[in-house]
């Protein structure tokens, strides 16, 4: 037997050790900057060279956020049912399946509650890799139970958005997802207790059209697309080119619809921070 | 009576040129047409029954964008009469002309109505932007919506939109934010909201004045979350599958109803609203009153934690 033979067949990484990471040991940035891999994820997947943040899932994010060991995950088992018997090319529950085992996740939105520089939090993370980030009933439903338990816990709420918006293929559910999440933010805001929206790339459609841009303070990573309809649409639409940074994290900022821009290896003791003076 | 016919319309198309031809020949001829006549008209309340029970989600769909449908002035018009003061502005960056709203008398009870607006010639159309709000329209709706929490007027929202409206200024100035905003102003609104769907109720365009108390539609209308068209191009990448987008979207009133999405349906006259507006006019303003009678009965509160655990219930999971 060689020593490069696998024992035992399928995926056996639980989702809490699956990483998102760029696979090899080099990695390219949109820049052109080559880096070692390592190198990179010692740096939050941060491009130390030009500052690029790469794309990462809600493991990477919980790693970053969380005091080491501190975090437990919550509503893990929920997944998505087929409410419509939606068919397109492929069948949705297929569609499911192939991104359950492709990515380890049982949907695009983890919940994770626990302590991040000694100060309880709820955080809600979506991941891109599960059909593009995109909302259906399960991460309506994740965020709203999060919003609760941050509501139990008497402690802040953070949601990190990554998504293409609203999943087709919960048609009218899904829609109604973005009404669930704002409904149940009302009841976190009655208790008085901060809700902080982590917007990253990328984040459109349906999900900026309501949780992402509800936050008491809407802070972004660098660099990120944030929108509502997609470039593309709108290019479409106006039928002439975008000008240069449209819908960046920085055009946001500028046109006034987020607090600040947050660098991801600040983010924890900028958190730190934030919460410090929520609290005193 | 309809001029513009839609491709499934056909028979009755026929047979109204038919009824015309007839009648003509009894003017001007000697002969005795009124049998063929009365004959011909029990054929086509036969054949357009026939073809408007049994229409197809992309049938439904397009009876939903007839070009002689109501719109939401229409509405305003023949629900309020002259008792209607049209209101403009977000107060900030300008007046959408997508969006519509002012105070109006509903049998002897001042609402404010809100909706989008769509144009009836090439030029309206797009005076009106075809239906699609800026951040501004969403904007004034909210302006609107929360002075008639101040004077306690109930609010009515008409939903008619192909989508929020994707531009480069739209995105300047914040369309997420601006139909974020008024999903989350919508659930604690004091006042009862009844929102209905008189036309297309296209995803966070339409959400965005859809937050409501009771939320109906039409029976000939459709709701969901992308329009069949861009449902098509996106997953089937062509243009060619929408009439099987909108079977699997389940976007008409009857399956948005069946899945508890929205709360009611408004009977449309045989032939689709267009067919008789004045009758949907009546069956609108019959339904909006017995919803605030229905809703005038509870306290504000109530009302508003309804709203929100009915929004808060949607959805389907497995392994909760």
């Amino acid at each position: 037997m060689g020593w490069f033979k696998r024992t035992e067949k399928g995926i056996t990484t639980p989702t809490k050790e699956k990483k998102e990471t760029p696979d090899g040991l080099w990695y390219k940035t949109p820049g052109g900057q080559i880096i070692e891999t390592e190198e990179l994820v010692k740096n939050s997947y941060v491009s130390p060279t030009d500052g690029f943040h790469t794309r990462i899932g809600s493991n990477e994010y919980f790693d970053l956020i969380f005091d080491e060991g501190s975090y437990e995950e919550l509503f893990a088992s929920m997944k998505s049912g087929d409410p419509l018997g939606f068919q397109d090319t492929k069948k949705y529950t297929d569609r499911l399946k192939a991104s359950q085992e492709k990515t380890g996740l049982n949907d695009a939105c983890r919940i994770g509650a626990g302590k991040t520089t000694s100060h309880e939090l709820v955080v809600a993370c979506m991941d891109f890799a599960f059909i593009g980030g995109s909302m259906g009933s399960v991460v309506g439903e994740k965020i709203a139970l999060g919003i609760q338990a941050a509501i139990d816990r008497n402690c802040p709420f953070m949601m990190i958005s990554k998504s293409g918006g609203a999943r087709m293929m919960e048609a009218g559910f899904s829609l109604m997802q973005m009404a669930k999440t704002a409904a149940k933010l009302i009841l976190l805001s009655e208790k008085g207790l901060p809700y902080i929206s982590y917007i990253t790339d990328p984040t459109t459609g349906g999900v900026t059209a309501s949780f992402a841009m509800l936050g008491d303070i809407n802070i972004a990573e660098p660099g990120a697309l944030i929108g509502f309809a997609g470039p593309r649409v709108i290019k479409e639409t106006i039928g002439r080119d975008l000008p240069e940074g449209f819908q960046t994290s920085e055009f946001v900022l500028e046109h006034g619809f987020l607090d600040y821009i947050v660098d991801r290896r600040e983010l924890k003791s900028n958190l730190d921070l934030i919460l410090r003076l929520f609290k005193s | 009576m309809a001029t513009v016919y839609l491709d499934f319309e056909k028979p009755i198309e026929e047979l109204r040129d038919q009824i015309v031809q007839t009648n003509n020949i009894g003017t001007n001829s000697e002969v005795d047409v009124s049998a063929t006549t009365k004959k011909l008209e029990k054929k086509l309340q036969d054949t357009t029954k026939k073809i408007y029970t049994n229409l197809t989600p992309w049938q439904r769909v397009q009876v939903s964008r007839h070009p002689e449908r109501p719109y939401t002035l229409d509405y305003i018009e023949n629900l309020c009469g002259n008792d209607f003061v049209e209101l403009h502005g977000d107060r900030n960056v300008a007046d959408d002309k997508a969006m519509v709203g002012g105070l109006g008398m509903l049998d002897g009870r001042s609402v404010m109505i809100i909706g989008q607006q769509k144009g009836k010639n090439t030029k309206m159309r797009k005076h009106r932007n075809f239906g699609m709000p800026n951040p501004e329209g969403y904007r004034k709706a909210l302006r609107l919506m929360k002075m008639a929490e101040k004077f306690n007027k109930p609010i009515i929202t008409l939903i008619d939109t192909p989508g929020a409206y994707p531009g480069l200024e739209a995105e300047e100035r914040g369309q997420g934010e601006a139909i974020a905003r008024n999903l989350r102003e919508m659930m604690t609104l004091k006042v009862p909201v009844i929102c209905i769907v008189i036309g297309e109720g296209a995803s966070g365009g339409a959400l965005g004045i859809g937050i409501g108390d009771k939320v109906l539609m039409l029976e000939n209308t459709w709701y969901s979350v992308i329009s069949p068209e861009s449902c098509s191009s996106i997953l089937w990448r062509s243009w060619d599958y929408k009439q099987q987008a909108a079977d699997a979207l389940k976007l008409t009133a009857n399956d948005m109803k069946k899945n508890k999405l929205v709360d009611g349906i408004i009977k449309e006259p045989l032939g689709g609203a267009h067919a008789n507006p004045k009758e949907t006019f009546s069956s609108v303003k019959a339904s909006i009153l017995e919803h605030l009678a229905e809703l005038d009965k509870l306290n504000p509160q109530t009302r508003i934690e309804n709203r929100i655990d009915k929004f808060c219930s949607m959805g389907v999971v497995k392994n909760k």
